[in-house]
């Protein structure tokens, strides 16, 4: 059945894949990029910038692990700062990324095809990038090792399994291991695709390996097809609870503006509409570079702007919820701590939030806006800095003005917190740079399944 | 591996190669009707139809699934009650020791772990892979395997073997190999 049948006309003008593929152009397109002994010099120009990121990351950390957490700004009474304000941001954006490959999967949007490799590799390097925060905001991260994971140590100690930072552990590292068995999983076909084109027999051999001798047989196919499906459903509830558990670090304490039950939602929107802007920055400029623009098409761009608008209304009436609660509570605390938001010392962050989060993002209504793609950067960019500020907000006005006024105290990064901060985004860029290199960056055997020659009458 | 000209004449099968999804699912149905028992279908596309009209047999994997996630939720619960309640039971302002409500999500999220890996394991290994070596790899064009073309297998070990490959080519095969041992 052509599958345009149903839709309405303004999705028919823009088909998932231009016409003018089969199976070998898609196969070719999509592995000549790995297989290739050339690389565009723009690749290594930026890959240079980001491996040059990366490194100030480990002098960074280098030098955290040497002198102790104190050359890090966070200080009573703001105790929780950069360290927390990165790590949400990170894992909300790879939110995205599950999303795509999980949720859209049992939606059957076959749009989702060509995003979701590079979306899932998205996830995963950020999960890498949140993760260091935790880590390293111990001090000792070599000790982190029996404070957060249940094993039988020498001194007989469990952790608190009643805390909220606990099930974090558990969420965050459950969703690292799913993610990367998620993706690895998917790639299996595809790298049996390069095994096959592979000149170089180094390059045989290790596509090779990794493929593990898949030979697409019938039983392959029906195993492989069950296993993908029973893990979208896994992954489904998986990434609604990952940051819902997040969140709880928050919510199921007490200080104002922590303390409320909207947060659960909110988050698992705001991590969905950060992750959907990432997911823009990059498959902008890599269906340009690349020459994919036949693979991501504008109405996959199209279609994660409507999701960025959709996510981006829910974050603003996040927002708006926050206000009223705080408001209708009728605690002195929750009111002064919403007025310290507004127009405390750090009004600038809250406004310029409100300015992208909420009226910014209107301009996604209009689909010249969602249709241009310079100018969908520009706001996807944005939407990243609006969301850190989002956070930041959370997390820093909430704890600098508290219950007492003689403890109230500013907080100020130091050049270690931005250091860390930016060197993760270099690590970021370096990872998936490297991917863009030597994976296919689009699952090749899903695209295909969208071209008619893998059209199949149903009963003869 | 070294092949002696005695063994060489030995065969696992002949493969035949399509066009199409459409012309491999055809010949499929062809096959199993005239008989043929060991047959199996190679694409580039997972075709739905194939494993129900060869294998008539679907897979065990949700069940495996089923029983990771359990045994994860009872690993991940019990894991909380013991450590809480038995090894290291301490009174956080009096609340009690074994409060379940609190073990919900680790337990949550060790079902979900537990029975995605046993999804993803169990389909590897109910697939028999990794298996870097298989004779259908021996036919130098089934390299197009993972490109654009189909290819069906009747293995020598089917009692009516004898007329595979002549009937191979009768089901619209662009060509037809044998495939060596």
């Amino acid at each position: 059945m052509d599958p345009n049948l149903h839709r309405p006309m303004a999705l028919q003008e823009t088909p998932v894949i231009l016409p003018g593929h089969d199976f070998e152009t898609v196969t070719e397109t999509i592995a000549e990029v790995p297989l290739s002994k050339r690389f565009p010099l723009g690749w290594l120009g930026i890959f240079l910038v980001a491996l040059g990121g990366a490194g100030m990351l480990h002098m960074a950390l280098g030098y955290l692990l040497i002198k102790g957490i104190g050359i890090w700004g966070n200080q009573v009474p703001v105790g929780w700062a950069f360290d927390i304000i990165n790590f949400v941001w990170w894992i909300g954006i790879g939110h995205a990324g599950t999303l795509i490959s999980a949720i859209l999967l049992l939606f059957k949007q076959q749009w989702r095809m060509s995003i979701s490799r590079l979306a899932e590799a998205m996830t995963i390097f950020a999960v890498v990038c949140a993760a260091i925060f935790p880590v390293f905001h111990t001090g000792r991260p070599w000790l982190a090792a029996y404070w957060l994971f249940p094993y039988p140590n020498a001194m007989g100690l469990w952790p608190q399994f009643k805390s909220p930072l606990i099930w974090d552990v558990f969420a965050v590292s459950t969703y690292a291991t799913v993610s990367i068995v998620f993706w690895y999983i998917g790639m299996i076909p595809d790298l049996a695709s390069l095994r096959d084109r592979a000149v170089s027999k180094v390059k045989a051999a290790i596509y090779g390996m990794l493929s593990l001798g898949w030979r697409g047989s019938a039983r392959h196919w029906h195993r492989y097809e069950v296993a993908t499906l029973i893990l979208a459903g896994l992954s489904t509830p998986l990434v609604l609870s990952v940051h819902t558990v997040v969140s709880f670090d928050f919510a199921v304490s007490l200080i104002p503006g922590w303390h409320a039950t909207i947060f659960p939602p909110y988050f698992v929107a705001g991590a969905i509409y950060a992750g959907f802007a990432m997911v823009l920055n990059l498959a902008i400029p890599v269906r340009r570079f690349y020459g994919m623009e036949s693979l991501i098409t504008m109405r996959h761009i199209e279609n994660m702007a409507k999701i960025m608008l959709a996510t981006g209304l829910l974050v603003s009436y996040g927002y708006a919820c926050e206000a009223f609660f705080s408001w209708y509570s009728g605690s002195p605390h929750e009111r002064f701590m919403m007025y310290n938001r507004m127009f405390g010392p750090y009004g600038w962050s809250y406004w310029t939030l409100i300015a992208i989060n909420a009226v910014m993002i209107q301009l996604l209504w209009l689909k010249s806006i969602r249709t241009n793609t310079v100018v969908l950067f520009v706001i996807s960019l944005f939407v990243g800095v609006g969301m850190w500020l989002e956070r930041f907000v959370i997390i820093v006005t909430s704890l600098n003005r508290d219950f007492v006024p003689s403890s109230w105290g500013m907080y100020y990064p130091t050049r270690w917190d931005f250091m860390t901060f930016f060197g993760t985004i270099g690590l970021f860029l370096t990872l998936f740079l490297l991917f863009l290199r030597f994976v296919p960056m689009i699952s090749i055997f899903e695209v295909k399944t969208l071209l008619p020659q893998a059209k199949v009458k149903a009963d003869h | 591996m070294a092949h002696t000209p005695e063994t060489t004449s030995a065969l696992h099968g002949v493969m035949a190669e399509y066009d199409s999804g459409q012309a491999l699912v055809d010949a499929a149905r062809k096959t199993m009707a005239q008989g043929f028992t060991r047959v199996e279908a190679y694409s580039p596309v997972p075709i739905e139809d194939l494993n129900t009209i060869i294998h008539k047999s679907r897979t065990v994997l949700p069940k495996l699934v089923l029983a990771g996630g359990l045994a994860g939720m009872a690993t991940g619960f019990g894991l909380q009650y013991w450590a809480s309640a038995i090894e290291y039971p301490m009174n956080i302002g009096g609340r009690p020791l074994a409060s379940w409500t609190t073990f919900i999500v680790p337990s949550y999220e060790l079902t979900i772990l537990f029975a995605s890996l046993t999804a993803a394991i169990g389909m590897i290994m109910l697939c028999g892979l990794p298996q870097p070596y298989h004779p259908v790899f021996n036919v130098g064009r089934f390299s197009m395997a993972s490109s654009d073309k189909f290819f069906l297998v009747i293995e020598s070990t089917d009692p009516k073997f004898g007329g595979a490959a002549a009937f191979l080519r009768d089901t619209g095969a662009k060509g037809v190999y044998d495939v060596e041992e």
